[in-house]
């Protein structure tokens, strides 16, 4: 027995509410932040991620009270992430409590901000979130701008460039399998992985119970992040990780 | 009344660490603070840090809180957690530090070429994540806290006492490394309890009631 395959519900949050939508439209409400992340958290989660998705300035406010509410609460690692475009950012958000911070399209138009935040707080908090189409056989794409504009970097390139640059975790998202319930782009994800020794955090796709432990067993990812499975009670995070457990994948039960 | 003071260096964020405590002891005073006389005048303290070592040792000094950290580890009950566990020891390969010496034994990194489960799967660094902590001696911290729990760790290097003998929990990745650390009135952890659900918030509930005597 040793280390865990972490199991990480995510909350899409804007106006202070958790919100889930498919491919950026039509969201729908799925509730109270505090209250969804403590029910995670009674059910086992190993982490949560927010993701900021409005992350207009006039509401940044917002996602810093929200993480304190949360933090004072539940005792797990929290990661946040969205709109993070300095190094000022990383540091309020981690001191309203946050564990790590997770940075995307700043991280593509910026690469340097990945070293220096990575250097001023230490590659634990930082995690690099890299949303990935498919553009050929075995070729991926990173997307920035919530997957609306193209880049021109290979995925596994800017993973690994990340890496060197302080990034302590990769959080990868197919944006071709997001919203889609199909399960993870899982060669995506092995390529990925199998290049980084820092972990992956797999996201994109989840439909079912099968698919996290796909992921975990074919695509190599130390940790699946999943959303709208568990927002709507088709399954608690302890469901899944009796399913895990039951296919030898050790979790924290 | 426990009067809990949790040690700033500039290094983290350790409201994590004071909510955890605040959440399990409402009834003791709890602090962050980076000013020798309140350190010294605690009953309890907690040793946390985060990011590199070097800096952490570096900010330490700059703020003149080597003498405080050195005196409270001598005379109260003293928690170290994370990278607070690895200064406490002579040296640290990150940055070829050297640390506070209060415990014989150095600090290591995780092997990358040894880093392969029994599957020959690689092993990622830094190890992130929930791993389960065996004790290994019986100790007021580890009460109520079932043999084989599950923390939560996030590190690239580990401490390698030089005597086998402080070693207060083992846990593995792929090889055994020391996960926590017991010398008289010290206690030291790897991973995190501040975020480590019910067994973290049950070793920093044991803590706060701690008078430092095993």
């Amino acid at each position: 027995m040793g280390l865990a395959k972490r199991i990480i519900p995510c909350l899409d949050v804007t106006g202070g509410r958790v919100v889930k939508g498919v491919n950026f439209v039509g969201l729908r409400d799925a509730g109270d932040p505090v209250e969804i992340a403590r029910r995670y958290d009674e059910q086992g989660a190993d982490e949560l991620t927010f993701l900021d998705i409005t992350a207009s300035s006039d509401e940044r406010g917002l996602i810093l009270r929200i993480i304190e509410d949360v933090a004072s609460q539940v005792f797990i690692p929290l990661t946040v992430g969205g709109g993070v475009r300095a190094v000022a950012d990383v540091r309020s958000l981690l001191n309203a409590g946050a564990d790590k911070v997770s940075m995307n399209t700043s991280a593509v138009s910026n690469p340097d901000l990945v070293a220096e935040a990575s250097s001023r707080f230490g590659s634990q908090c930082i995690v690099v979130a890299i949303d990935a189409k498919r553009t050929g056989e075995g070729q991926w794409e990173v997307f920035t701008h919530g997957g609306r504009r193209q880049t021109g970097l290979d995925a596994i390139e800017w993973a690994v460039r990340m890496q060197q640059l302080g990034a302590g975790e990769i959080l990868l998202t197919s944006m071709d399998r997001d919203g889609t319930k199909n399960g993870f782009d899982i060669e995506l994800t092995r390529a990925v992985s199998d290049a980084l020794d820092i972990p992956l955090i797999a996201s994109g796709g989840v439909g079912n119970l099968a698919h996290l432990a796909q992921g975990v067993l074919e695509g190599h990812a130390d940790a699946v992040l999943a959303a709208s499975i568990f927002h709507y009670g088709e399954y608690t995070v302890r469901q899944a990780k009796e399913y895990m457990a039951n296919r030898h994948i050790e979790v924290r039960l | 009344m426990a009067e809990i003071a949790i040690i700033d260096y500039g290094m983290g964020n350790l409201r994590s660490v004071a909510h955890a405590i605040e959440h399990v002891s409402p009834q003791s005073k709890v602090a962050v603070t980076s000013d020798p006389a309140e350190i010294l005048k605690a009953s309890h303290v907690v040793f946390p840090g985060q990011g590199a070592m070097p800096d952490c040792m570096r900010e330490l000094d700059s703020r003149g809180l080597r003498d405080a950290v050195m005196r409270s580890a001598r005379e109260k009950p003293f928690l170290g957690i994370c990278i607070g566990l690895q200064m406490l020891f002579d040296f640290s390969e990150e940055g070829n530090v050297a640390g506070l010496g209060i415990l014989r034994g150095k600090v290591k990194r995780f092997p990358q070429d040894k880093m392969f489960d029994s599957s020959g799967e690689k092993l990622k660094v830094p190890h992130i994540g929930w791993n389960q902590v065996e004790t290994c001696l019986s100790h007021p911290l580890w009460e109520g806290i079932a043999q084989g729990s599950r923390f939560y760790f996030v590190h690239s290097y580990y401490a390698e006492p030089d005597d086998e003998g402080i070693v207060a929990a083992t846990s593995r990745y792929p090889f055994r490394f020391a996960s926590a650390v017991a010398k008289g009135n010290i206690f030291a952890v790897q991973f995190h309890p501040e975020k480590s659900q019910s067994a973290g918030l049950a070793l920093l509930r044991n803590f706060s009631a701690w008078n430092g005597a095993i």
